[in-house]
């Protein structure tokens, strides 16, 4: 008992999320009623059609948005503690980078506003540009550098200040398949080294099943969780591991739920 | 593009102008020599009167070699210390035209600020900003020259500089509160999730990110800076300065001064805004924009 206790921390707990959104047309349930516990170094992935409150349920916990209802609390803390502690790094669908700052400049812009000390912001700057394979290319401005190594480096400054907890909101949504393999497969590879707690959101099957240890399935009007999937493949996952007979049956697991979402429409 | 393609088209306007400059000088003053060839009973041929028409002292309109002759000699003739030369009034207006700029990009600056930061002051002020350039600044000029020497502000320097300002600061004003609001939500969202508070704000995101806006503000206010200038020295009373000398040439009937001092204050605009084009460039090197 004792044992599963320090394995498994709860780092986020939602108990009876709601979150309206008033708005011109009135008022409309962005979560309703959202129950879910994720535990200290686990990759959720969040996967649902648009309109799910996935985003939205990501950004509840960055304390972007605030739950009209429930509560919601990141490290036994209320998001917004979370936040001053710095608990979480933001990795948002488009990279974001500065145009007038460097890659480097971009890395160190978090650290410049948490007042860390110059020579810890070169020291860091140069560790999470290593992390993400961005090495040398510290002095080069965002529009030299691919979309791809854009996002990689929107990654690294997320990472610049050492948060637990790294939200990721569609990160790879505008990047071509072969690219996103490439990301995805790093992104473990850096979970892996850094034994962060990940929040991930997409729309992608295979991404959420390729990455997560826990998939959560929502669906829309209102937004709602209809199943939450623990994934029983191994740590380690070479990309082959799509091709696996496991990974086929959460894929059509997690296929299902979002059919039997829509279906209640 | 390279050097050839502009010159040639560049050159051909020229051309066309000056063509046109002739055409329009000669039938212009031909009036006076015919009115001349009449006083003394004489009849003149068109061959006889188009060369009377180029060097005349008193012309309608004087023909472009005539002007650049004046120009020259305004220039490169004399002491610049001279009162006579076009080289110190157009100092005496660049020095108003700048005093007017700074303090029309520090009033635009800052109440772009304001704007951004309070609602009430979008709703309030903006719509007299707008209503301010709608007022002509020839009819203002007077008044706050007048103002300002019955408030015992010695000399012409601030009224000019504050005429200035009326015109330069509405541009730089408009483009930063654009400029300011440029940066989207995801951007602003990024900060947040930072901690970061209202000046981390302004000065990491908001202040950078409406650089671009402030620089191409900044070509159209020194304009309205000079021509403001010019405005503020026109009132009577005025002896220094382009405007001063433009009104000189006007009223005492010596077309000549007008035109070369119109020129000077044409060139003196080419090289403020050459300048500022330049700083433009340098700065947007230096934020990265790709050459």
């Amino acid at each position: 008992m004792k044992d599963t206790a320090s394995l498994s921390q709860p780092v986020i707990e939602a108990k009876g999320v709601d979150l309206v959104f008033q708005t011109a047309d009135g008022p409309v349930q962005a979560l309703k009623d959202v129950n879910l516990v994720i535990n200290r170094g686990d990759f959720v992935s969040f996967i649902g059609p648009s309109g799910c409150g996935k985003t939205t349920f990501l950004r509840a916990i960055a304390a972007l948005e605030h739950p009209t209802s429930g509560t919601l609390t990141v490290n036994g803390m209320s998001p917004d503690e979370a936040r001053r502690k710095r608990a979480y790094g933001y990795v948002f669908q488009a990279a974001g980078l500065y145009p007038w700052r460097t890659i480097a400049g971009n890395i160190r812009l978090p650290l410049e506003i948490m007042g860390f000390s110059k020579a810890e912001q070169e020291e860091r700057t140069e560790r999470v540009l290593e992390l993400v394979e961005l090495k040398g290319f510290g002095k080069k401005f965002p529009w030299q550098l691919s979309g791809g190594m854009q996002q990689r480096a929107s990654i690294a400054r997320a990472l610049a200040f050492d948060a637990d907890i790294l939200l990721m909101d569609e990160p790879f949504g505008a990047l071509d398949e072969i690219v996103r393999d490439r990301l995805n497969e790093e992104v473990l590879k850096l979970w892996a080294r850094t034994g962060k707690t990940i929040g991930f959101v997409t729309h992608s099957i295979p991404e959420a099943v390729y990455l997560s240890t826990k998939i959560v399935v929502m669906s829309p009007r209102p937004g709602r969780i209809t199943d939450v999937i623990d994934s029983p493949l191994p740590k380690e996952r070479p990309l082959d591991i799509r091709d696996s007979r496991e990974f086929i049956e959460i894929a059509h697991r997690v296929r299902e739920g979002l059919r039997a979402g829509h279906h209640e429409d | 593009m390279n050097a050839r393609a502009t010159v040639l088209p560049v050159l051909t306007v020229l051309g066309m102008i000056l063509a046109l400059w002739y055409a329009a000088a000669v039938w212009m003053n031909a009036t006076w020599v015919f009115d001349q060839a009449e006083r003394a009973g004489a009849t003149v041929t068109w061959a006889e009167v188009i060369p009377q028409t180029m060097s005349q002292d008193r012309p309608l309109l004087p023909p472009p070699h005539q002007v650049a002759a004046e120009l020259w000699q305004g220039l490169f003739g004399q002491a610049i210390t001279s009162k006579r030369s076009l080289v110190y009034h157009a100092y005496v207006t660049f020095k108003g035209t700048m005093m007017g700029f700074g303090l029309g990009i520090a009033f635009g600056v800052l109440l772009a600020m304001a704007i951004i930061r309070f609602r009430v002051m979008d709703m309030s002020v903006m719509p007299w900003a707008i209503i301010s350039q709608t007022i002509p600044i020839v009819a203002l000029a007077p008044m706050i020259i007048t103002l300002s020497s019955q408030l015992g502000l010695q000399g012409r320097d601030l009224p000019k500089a504050i005429i200035a300002a009326y015109l330069s600061f509405f541009p730089v004003l408009v483009s930063m509160v654009k400029g300011l609001r440029s940066p989207d939500q995801m951007q602003l969202d990024l900060l947040r999730t930072y901690g970061a508070g209202e000046a981390a704000t302004f000065l990491k995101l908001r202040l950078p990110a409406s650089m671009p806006y402030f620089f191409a503000s900044l070509k159209v206010a020194v304009a309205a800076s000079l021509v403001g200038t010019i405005v503020g020295e026109l009132p009577t009373g005025a002896i220094e300065g382009l405007g001063a000398r433009m009104l000189i040439g006007s009223q005492f009937g010596e077309p000549l001064i007008m035109w070369a001092s119109l020129f000077a204050a044409a060139i003196l605009a080419g090289l403020l805004i050459l300048v500022v084009g330049f700083l433009e460039r340098a700065a947007r090197k230096r934020m990265g924009v790709p050459a």
